[in-house]
């Protein structure tokens, strides 16, 4: 029995280091620049000749292009992205998902795979039976198929390492966090696994639940997850939250150290502001040492 | 309750780690998750507190204000509860969506506070039967993760804890009673809350019992039970919510539980509190930025 009650003013409050870096920071508002030789990207609005940021972000430039990449914001997706998303309705040859962007994004009952391989016909039953593969509350980890002109996306499934997910512990970051790297999957040595989703969606799982081929990953294994999986699981989640709390950028070397960082402490006590602090310093000093 | 979609398998996880005593954050079944607390951060009340529990946001203000004592206790002054849920919580609260959760909450606080021994409210009298000290304790909810009710009452102890009461004068002459209000703001009485209750709240998942559960531990519990605990482990109401049903033995069980976590938890509550007025002016406010 533990209960920890703290005075909010008794947090040390690190100095924000003066960096180079900070000076890509802007607030809404702020110019960029009056040259007007610049090309207006996202997050960016034109006033008296001058480019003014419309969110709290860094400034990116490719170019002639000035973007600002807002540091909390929905998820703007891009064709390729791995996203995790969770059902919330069943519709017409089509399942309505919820990825965290602006509008629900869609997965259409022809761009997953059904269970008995590529080759399956499609028939009506299958229409009938789509509350069998995917029901609402159910989370499953997609690509982004194509974006339609109002921003909402359409998934596909269309490849074994995507499906329905089983047990585990989803985690929502802000997805500027989320490191755009080669692959989002990743097996941890610690016998645990997680998708990276694009979207901010973290999902966290013991790398034994894989999935078969012959029932398409409809099937989900509910037996019990042996408690040293469980215990590195808590682990991993909370320190994804140590690190999304203070802005670092989510990928599997940055996860791992903390990982590593965090093992002179149990598990429960990660969330504590001054343990989380210590962790994440080691990390990052370790991150800076031995680069990506 | 504020509901959060799961799916079967999450769910399974999340009722097997508490079997384990192992849940999905860490914690063992009888742990609270990290609590910051700050009081007067509302300068134009009586006194507040503001209250982080994980995502739970909660923020109470007291205002005091001379007015009629209940014609049921003349001799006592008043404590009338408010919530407020906001839709910045969550989009569900927009409009009239958070009334029910917000009577629920206000219902078992003056439930909770309504005994004689836990706040003595014979101190807020002024005239007997004509004037008394009315608290309004108005109650924000401005982010939901979870155990609102929990973290409502310390909230509201906090505040309490933080309120002072103006000192007033009684003159009587020839049957013309005259209230006379203090004019040093610094003349003040503060209430004793060491005994006030707080609610803790015990959801049964699976074959046991956690305190302090997550919103999506709150997805998986089919019933729950709320008590309101004082400092000594006195039970001031108790509350079963919920559509599941519970075994008298093992509603027991979560009593005992309850009582112990309470007395742990007013313990450190009251700890916090007092290191905080220790600071008195000095201390840095921290209000909303983080």
């Amino acid at each position: 029995m533990a209960v920890d009650i703290r005075v909010a003013g008794a947090r040390e409050r690190p100095k924000p280091e003066v960096s180079e870096e900070l000076n890509n920071l802007v607030t809404p508002g702020d110019v960029i620049t009056s040259d007007t030789g610049y090309l207006r990207g996202h997050g960016t609005y034109m006033d008296d000749d001058k480019l003014l940021a419309s969110v709290a972000g860094v400034v990116e430039r490719v170019n002639k292009l000035i973007c600002v990449k807002a540091l909390r914001t929905r998820y703007n997706g891009e064709v390729g992205d791995v996203v995790i998303g969770r059902i919330l309705q069943v519709g017409m040859r089509r399942w309505l998902v919820e990825t965290h962007s602006k509008l629900n994004s869609i997965l259409m009952l022809s761009s997953v795979n059904l269970p008995g391989g590529e080759l399956r016909r499609r028939s009506e039953e299958d229409e009938k039976m789509m509350r069998m593969y995917l029901k609402e509350g159910d989370l499953i980890s997609a690509e982004v198929h194509s974006v339609f002109a109002d921003g909402s996306l359409s998934l596909h499934t269309r490849s074994l390492k995507y499906g329905k997910l089983g047990q585990g512990t989803l985690v929502q970051v802000s997805p500027s966090l989320i490191k755009r790297r080669k692959t989002h999957f990743h097996n941890l040595p610690c016998g645990v696994s997680i998708i990276l989703g694009n979207n901010g969606f973290v999902w966290i799982y013991p790398t034994a639940m894989e999935k078969t081929e012959k029932t398409g990953g409809y099937e989900t294994d509910l037996q019990p997850v042996t408690s040293a999986d469980r215990e590195a699981i808590a682990r991993l989640r909370n320190c994804v939250l140590a690190l999304a709390h203070h802005r670092m950028l989510l990928f599997d070397t940055s996860i791992l150290y903390t990982y590593e960082a965090s093992q002179k402490f149990s598990a429960k006590y990660i969330p504590k502001p001054e343990v989380m602090t210590e962790i994440i310093e080691i990390a990052r000093g370790r991150l800076e040492r031995e680069g990506t | 309750m504020v509901d959060v979609l799961l799916s079967d398998a999450e769910k399974t996880f999340i009722i097997h780690g508490i079997q384990d005593n192992l849940r999905d954050d860490g914690r063992g079944c009888e742990d609270y998750r990290h609590m910051e607390i700050e009081t007067d951060v509302v300068s134009s009340t009586s006194g507040s507190a503001k209250v982080r529990l994980a995502n739970t946001e909660i923020l109470v203000g007291v205002k005091a204000e001379l007015g009629e004592p209940s014609s049921g206790k003349p001799d006592k002054g008043r404590l009338e509860f408010f919530v407020d849920c906001s839709a910045n919580a969550t989009p569900e609260f927009e409009g009239r969506g958070g009334e029910d959760l917000a009577l629920e909450i206000s219902n078992m606080l003056t439930r909770a506070y309504d005994c004689p021994k836990c706040l003595d409210l014979g101190k807020l009298c002024v005239i007997k039967g004509q004037q008394c000290w009315v608290l309004y304790v108005d109650i924000l909810l401005l982010e939901c993760g979870g155990n609102l009710f929990d973290a409502a009452s310390v909230a509201v102890k906090a505040a309490l804890y933080n309120t002072c009461i103006p000192t007033v004068t009684v003159s009587q002459d020839e049957g013309h009673v005259d209230i006379e209000l203090s004019d040093d703001p610094f003349d003040v009485q503060h209430l004793d809350v060491t005994s006030a209750p707080c609610i803790v709240t015990l959801s049964k998942i699976g074959h046991s019992h956690v305190v302090d559960a997550s919103q999506k531990e709150e997805a998986c519990c089919l019933a729950r039970l709320m008590m309101g605990v004082t400092e000594k482990g006195t039970v001031t109401a108790l509350k079963k919510e919920g559509s599941g049903s519970l075994d008298p033995s093992s509603v027991e069980e979560m009593m005992e539980t309850g009582k112990r976590v309470g007395q742990a938890l007013n313990k450190s509550l009251m700890e916090v509190l007092c290191l905080e007025e220790q600071k008195g002016k000095k201390k840095e406010k921290t209000g909303f930025l983080r």
